[in-house]
């Protein structure tokens, strides 16, 4: 597990869709451009949800890790 | 990329079917989709701001085991996922005019997350692809 200047950590476990993904944009929206955002989540559609806002919204996915029961995603805000 | 606009006919009050409501509200939202939504009958009911957090019990196909399974699962109370949503997108929520004078509501009544009250024409002026009705 690598932790490139984490910004912000969000731990959202526990949290059930769309939660962690709306805490997600909440701290986007409030960040600087180059923040380093670290969302938990143990939320089956984190997977698929996160990883498509990123897209859509153009950030930038750092790096996703599976851990014990919940996943790891670190993204930086790019704009 | 579809981005055209989401329109919600929300009609069923109870609180299962206003949080999927929500959840594809916030979905929409996230996605870059405009939300534009029109309560009638229980779910304008459900807005009320007195009672707004009152239990609104779950559809009848829930049966007592659905209805245990949707306590059981938590999570934030639908009108928060709407003030989400509404944070982060564009979403209107308009209360239906027939259905405020059937219960005797002036726009006072609802919750803030509200946008205000309008006749079924004006909700048809931003409809601009097919109406999910819920």
């Amino acid at each position: 597990m690598t932790t490139a200047n984490v910004t912000r950590s969000i731990d959202a476990r526990g949290m059930p869709c769309p939660g962690p993904l709306m805490s997600l944009i909440g701290a986007i929206r409030e960040g600087e451009v180059g923040d380093v955002i670290e969302v938990l989540s143990s939320d089956e559609g984190s997977r698929t949800d996160i990883p498509a806002w990123i897209t859509k919204a153009r950030h930038e996915m750092v790096e996703v890790d599976e851990e014990d029961g919940f996943a790891r995603f670190v993204i930086r805000k790019a704009r | 990329m579809d981005d055209s606009t989401l329109s919600l006919v929300l009609f069923s009050g109870t609180d299962d079917k206003l949080n999927a409501a929500s959840v594809l509200t916030a979905g929409a939202a996230a996605m870059g989709r405009k939300v534009n939504i029109f309560l009638q009958y229980w779910a304008l009911d459900a807005f009320r701001s007195d009672t707004i957090h009152k239990d609104h019990g779950v559809a009848p196909e829930a049966g007592t085991e659905g209805a245990e399974a949707y306590q059981r699962h938590g999570g934030q109370h639908w009108s928060e996922i709407f003030r989400q949503a509404k944070d982060i997108g564009e979403v209107s929520i308009h209360a239906c005019s027939l259905s405020m004078e059937m219960f005797g509501l002036t726009v006072e009544d609802l919750d803030p997350i509200v946008n205000g009250q309008e006749g079924v024409a004006s909700f048809f002026m931003d409809v601009d692809g097919p109406v999910t009705f819920i």
